[in-house]
């Protein structure tokens, strides 16, 4: 630049300076709205994500929305969010009772992933060589739930199409025989879910005969809960390890512990 | 009349080729190209990423497997060394939004009445930082959430839903608000291909001898600012801004803009700051 006197120079820098702090208080604005309005896009915690999806909130982080996973499915089961289906625009996702995961041994979609948004390790057991090896029944989509109160089976009325459908019959979906109370002679054939073989790949919401599904697949997120470490189950070897680092001392303080459990009994007004 | 369209021809040709060996992955199974503009697979090998969608997931402080990395390695390395920007202008779908769009300003007279508001070409290189700090703060690729581009190309490919709002609005923001005002001025993704494509060799150069400084060159250019040299000096266009479109290099009657390589000898070497 040709060097001018220095009251050409100052009004030059001035400017830039300027011009940099409007540019920034802009982009602070703008960022601003841009975070408030990815934010309430981010949460949909209902959506089905194809086999090997890591957890949604990098799943969100990490797919690139190419759709390669809804290319490869060789049953068109897996659609692309459209802007206008009220779910992350351009993620995949099942709609169960329409078209639900037929399963695939070879796991086409979480294959063809190329960011690391579906993750095949995570549907991967190991064989007797060590090598891993793709197992679809390790898949967790989701997991089935039965609402009994719809449920005709749990009527009275024989029905086993969920039970029937399921690829994973038996471990998944089984079927318990109850004697019927009401009619007094006629049995129950109720099917119950198994959260530990279940995939959620929803052929039991597809196959269900109600209007709407009384089987239906949800997020596991969302469809269990959580006990506690300290409770234990008698039948479980290993629930006795996950006791191992939990601290001795647990206190409750309530009005009423403050005094000895003894107090309580033979002083308290019972 | 054909050389005055050559390489509008040329880069329609491309364009729509492009957009239709991906709808043909989707529809027909083909293996040409699968997936999309932000990340796809060429004969089912050769991996191609979008790089700045890769920034943005970065940004959101998470990593991609190294199939994403090399695939996105292998787009800067094509367009930064060698292509330029011509992502914008022979890849990118919405070009031909845009291009209609200021077609249309130019026919019906809105481009008379004025350029539209005052809005600077660096806004886009702010859009690119805003994008990386949202990104940052909400933890998913914040442009990819909401970039026209992809709904557009999306669209094409996998149905369009709702998506075709986002286009019009571009549409109508060229056409109404602000000349050239998307990808000249907002689009990060272009600002993010001028960036990494300041140094690459396919340039547009311009001959100072036989220019009769007509100016037919800049009043076609979408980045009028990448022409300074005109009539002023023989030298290649410098900036990363220029799309390699090619717009001039047909509207030129003098010959006086070509297509060459940066640093070919014959080339006087002038630079221009």
């Amino acid at each position: 630049m040709v060097s001018g006197d220095k009251e050409e120079k100052m009004p030059e820098r001035r400017k830039f300076l300027f011009d940099m702090v409007r540019g920034l208080g802009a982009a602070t604005v703008g960022g601003l709205a841009w975070t408030d309005m990815l934010d309430g896009k981010k949460t949909f915690a209902t959506i089905l994500r194809p086999p090997g999806a890591v957890v949604e909130q990098e799943f969100l982080a990490k797919c690139t929305k190419c759709g390669l996973c809804v290319e490869a499915c060789p049953y068109k089961a897996l659609l692309l969010a459209k802007p206008g289906d009220e779910r992350p625009v351009g993620t995949p996702y099942f709609q169960m009772r329409e078209n639900p995961c037929r399963m695939c041994r070879d796991i086409p979609c979480a294959v063809s992933c190329p960011t690391g948004a579906l993750l095949p390790s995570l549907v991967s057991d190991s064989d007797e060589q060590g090598k891993s090896r793709l197992d679809v029944n390790l898949t967790k989509i989701g997991l089935a739930l039965i609402d009994r109160e719809t449920c005709i089976a749990y009527w009275g009325i024989q029905c086993d199409a969920c039970y029937r459908a399921c690829p994973l019959i038996d471990k998944a979906v089984t079927v318990e025989y109850t004697k019927n109370e009401r009619t007094g002679k006629h049995a129950m054939l109720a099917p119950v879910v198994h959260s530990d073989h279940c995939t959620g790949c929803g052929i039991c919401e597809h196959a269900c005969v109600t209007k709407k599904a009384s089987i239906f697949v949800l997020p596991r997120e969302l469809a269990m809960g959580e006990s506690s470490d300290r409770y234990i189950r008698g039948w479980d070897d290993a629930d006795e390890e996950r006791m191992q680092g939990l601290p001795e001392e647990t206190t409750t303080r309530t009005p009423r512990s403050e005094k000895s459990p003894l107090d309580y009994l033979n002083k308290g007004d019972l | 009349m054909f050389r005055e369209y050559k390489f509008m021809v040329l880069r329609r040709t491309s364009q729509i080729s492009i957009m239709l060996l991906f709808v043909s992955g989707n529809l027909l199974g083909w293996h040409v190209l699968r997936g999309n503009l932000s990340t796809s697979k060429v004969l089912d090998s050769v991996p191609l990423t979008d790089p700045f969608t890769l920034l943005q997931i970065f940004a959101a402080k998470h990593l991609v497997s190294g199939q994403a990395l090399a695939g996105a390695l292998i787009i800067v390395l094509f367009f930064g060394l060698i292509a330029g920007r011509s992502f914008c202008s022979w890849v990118c779908p919405l070009n031909m939004v845009t291009d209609l769009a200021n077609w249309l300003r130019k026919k019906t007279g809105l481009d008379a009445l004025g350029k539209g508001p005052v809005i600077s070409r660096k806004t886009r290189y702010w859009v690119i930082g805003t994008s990386l700090a949202v990104s940052l703060a909400t933890g998913v690729a914040a442009f990819e959430w909401i970039s026209p581009i992809s709904m557009l190309h999306r669209g094409i490919i996998f149905g369009m839903g709702m998506g075709w709002t986002m286009i019009l609005a571009v549409f109508l923001f060229d056409l109404f608000v602000k000349r050239d005002g998307f990808c000249g001025h907002l689009c990060p993704l272009g600002g993010f291909y001028a960036l990494i494509t300041r140094f690459s060799l396919v340039r547009v150069m311009h001959s100072k001898e036989k220019c009769t400084l007509c100016m037919n060159c800049l009043e076609i250019c979408p980045e009028q600012q990448v022409l300074p040299m005109v009539g002023k000096v023989s030298s290649a266009v410098a900036s990363g801004e220029c799309t390699n479109c090619g717009r001039c290099v047909e509207v030129c009657n003098e010959n006086a803009m070509k297509f060459g390589i940066r640093f070919s000898p014959e080339k006087n070497k002038t630079s221009i700051a």
